[in-house]
């Protein structure tokens, strides 16, 4: 089952990779992996998508907390939640099949954010699945090239990590 | 007063209470030797392979529970050490590890003698440091030594630049304390959890006690000696264990596991209730984890939360200290009734009956076990005993009966060769009044030979006791049973006179190649007080250890020596280790 983990740690050179050999060194996967400063500057939050059965997410949260820099570790998925992913698309404007561009930006609700003579460059975000409609509703041909940040999450209301 | 970053750091080793440090220079570490060389507080040990030094605090943190210190220079300093370090991470071991490291200016540069050490240990730590100024030396010295102390201990390596050396600032106070948001171990278990054990524990029918490292590590074998008395259960040690409860107690049932008596596998196999202290469902001592204690529930009492429900899952699972878990568990259970464990006691009774370590002596042949049968004799079974790994490793935890906890130093979790000789002369400085017999082999002993250098400048007296087979034996066992015996490489060719050899180092050796003449030599090798002493003792080539659980069978499927044929092509075995 896919699992979003959130991780609170210390913002210290060093810290990614930590992490990021620690589901090596044990085995553990990784779809995507998030990163950056949270408004305390010395706090990186740290969004993972993993996927396992409840021992190995229990594994894998126990060995992130472990890890001396971790402040705290928090299984998205189990508690009410919203994610996003944002990706940057490159498509070409002569598009191969019957395909129109701007009535897609409409439906999904994403932006167009440069435009040259052979290319538009997309921004959309959402959750995973959308984004992957997003590209499914075009010819693998008419894509160009695709830039995502992989998923960050946060709990609703009133919960904190 | 100003100081520069070698002197603070070394002024820090002093706060902390360091009294020997293991080390080897080199050009990245010059200025701390600089600043080493001008004190006597601290006594440094010039080892002769940086491993040697990482096994020499190892083995000095096993005996006296202090935390080793070791000192190493950039580059292939400190790749001389991971072995060491690696050793220690997997037995929980306290130690603080500094290396030198190329000048700030020259990290990345592909510098001479430069290496990414932080990266290079980061999975074999617990935790490691690069300094990146020296305004973080004295604040990293004390985070360093509370991680590698507290909690479930480990290795912390300090990876320091050159030029943060030669640096120089005005002293400031040392640190007293240490507070760290991200890092607050455990270490008071649950009441609750507590009293749910104490239930369990007190209705069992068929309970055992199994108690690993965690209770060496923690200081807990008061607790657990008071604990099992006052519940009359039977009790195993893990590998890493032996020593915490007495092995010559009766209620002691040995050691369990692939090597473990017929009774601790057996009362394993039939427990109702195992209480696991300190020790983690290694698979050297679970076997096959779907036939592991069929009919057991399980606690299990572990500092580190990780450990719990990794191999098997606990059913009462208790996080905290192991000693004061204990304490907890004696103090609920003063006034409880317990289950009337009677027929329990006589089932394992009949297992003992089987005997599960006799061997047969064969004439014109030293067996290995009497050699360990006969070193407990004359050492009154008082000696701190380190060993290799292999053969001989098992037959020192089987045959002699450990009855003090740090009395017993091996590499368990890593399986390191070369580990027992340094760890000897790490536990000699450590306990200089006790007597050390290091038991090793004659392919183990010459992965650390040139310590008996570092022995000889430092007067560590220990006694060498190889078990010479002129076989890896262990390799030789496996390629016996399990590749219908061919020997592939477990022949050792080519030895050294090895009584030569300890004597142009300095100290004595003997040759032991008659069982009359056993006794005899050992006796002689205690009496020599003052002097290392090799007794190089040439063992029957083709003894096997047993008991023996192969690979990928359950406790219940052990063979033992003269009683079994090892016959197995089993494809579970090819892919065990």
């Amino acid at each position: 089952m896919r699992h979003i983990i959130s991780v609170i740690l210390e913002n210290e050179a060093g810290a990614l990779s930590r992490v990021s050999g620690l589901f090596t060194q044990r085995g553990f996967n990784i779809e995507s992996l998030t990163v950056a400063q949270t408004n305390d500057v010395n706090l990186s939050r740290m969004t993972i998508v993993s996927s396992g059965n409840d021992r190995v997410l229990e594994q894998i949260v126990k060995q992130l907390n472990k890890l001396i820099e971790v402040v705290k570790v928090s299984d998205l998925t189990s508690q009410d939640h919203v994610e996003r992913e944002l990706m940057l698309v490159k498509i070409s404007s002569v598009l191969k099949d019957n395909v129109d561009l701007k009535e897609l930006v409409e439906i999904f609700g994403c932006k167009v954010v440069d435009v040259t003579e052979k290319i538009y460059t997309i921004e959309v975000s959402g959750k995973t699945k959308k984004i992957n409609a997003f590209l499914d509703a075009f010819d693998p041909a008419n894509i160009i090239e695709v830039s995502r940040t992989g998923v960050t999450g946060i709990s609703r209301g009133k919960k904190l990590i | 007063m100003k100081l520069n970053g070698a002197q603070i750091l070394i002024h820090c080793l002093k706060r902390e209470g360091v009294k020997h440090v293991f080390g080897y220079p080199g050009g990245a570490v010059l200025h701390i030797y600089d600043a080493l060389e001008a004190q006597d507080e601290i006594t440094h040990v010039l080892v002769r392979h940086e491993q040697g030094a990482a096994h020499g605090a190892d083995g000095y943190a096993r005996a006296n529970g202090m935390p080793g210190v070791v000192l190493v220079t950039s580059g292939p300093g400190i790749t001389n050490a991971v072995t060491g370090i690696a050793t220690a991470h997997m037995d929980s071991i306290p130690m603080v590890v500094i290396s030198g490291q190329v000048p700030s200016p020259l990290i990345g540069m592909d510098a001479f003698q430069e290496v990414d050490a932080t990266g290079i240990t980061r999975s074999c730590v617990k935790h490691n440091f690069l300094i990146r100024d020296i305004s973080e030396v004295a604040s990293t010295v004390k985070k360093a030594f509370y991680i590698a102390t507290t909690g479930r201990p480990g290795p912390v390596v300090i990876d320091i630049p050159k030029d943060i050396t030669i640096a120089e600032m005005e002293m400031e106070e040392y640190p007293e304390t240490v507070e760290m948001r991200s890092y607050k171990p455990t270490t008071k278990a649950s009441n609750r959890q507590i009293r749910k054990a104490a239930e369990l524990i007190a209705n069992s029918q068929r309970p055992i006690f199994y108690s690993g490292g965690g209770c060496v590590i923690g200081n807990a074998s008061k607790e657990l000696r008071e604990l099992t008395r006052k519940l009359g259960f039977p009790i195993t040690q893990t590998l890493m264990g032996l020593g915490a409860y007495p092995g010559t107690d009766k209620l002691s049932l040995g050691m369990l596991g692939m090597h473990g008596t017929y009774e601790a596998n057996m009362a394993m196999y039939e427990s109702d209730c195992v209480v696991a202290i300190g020790s983690r469902f290694d698979d050297r001592i679970t076997g096959n984890l779907e036939k592991f204690c069929p009919t057991a529930k399980f606690i299990h009492i572990d500092i580190d939360p990780s450990q719990i429900s990794k191999n098997v899952v606990a059913d009462i699972p208790i996080v905290g200290q192991t000693k004061q878990v204990l304490q907890a568990l004696i103090d609920e259970l003063e006034d409880k009734k317990l289950t009337d464990i009677s027929k329990w006691w006589s089932q394992i009774n009949e297992w003992r009956k089987v005997d599960s370590l006799a061997y047969t002596k064969k004439s014109g042949v030293i067996k290995p076990q009497t050699v360990i049968e006969m070193l407990y004799e004359v050492t009154k079974g008082k000696a701190i005993v380190t060993s290799d790994v292999g053969q001989h490793q098992m037959w020192a935890a089987q045959y002699y009966l450990f009855d003090e906890p740090r009395q017993w130093i091996n590499s368990g979790g890593l399986g390191t060769m070369g580990f027992g000789l340094p760890a000897a002369m790490g536990a000699k400085i450590a306990m200089p009044d006790r007597d050390v017999a290091c038991v090793t082999g004659e392919g183990s002993i010459q992965m650390m030979l040139q310590e008996l250098s570092t022995m000889l400048q430092y007067s560590t007296p220990v006694k060498i006791i190889n078990l010479n087979n002129g076989y890896l034996g262990m390799v030789r066992q496996w390629q016996e049973f399990f590749y219908e015996k061919r020997y592939a490489m477990s022949y050792m060719d080519a030895l050294p006179d090895f009584v030569k050899l300890a004597e142009s180092y300095g100290h004595i050796g003997i040759k032991v190649e008659k069982e009359s003449d056993l006794k005899p030599a050992l006796v002689e090798a205690f009496k020599q007080k003052d002097r290392t002493v090799f007794l190089d003792i040439l063992t029957d080539p083709s003894e096997n250890v047993f008991p023996m659980i192969p690979a990928g069978g359950a406790h219940c499927d052990m063979l033992l020596a003269g009683r079994d044929q090892m016959v197995s092509k089993d494809e579970t075995d090819f892919n065990a280790v």
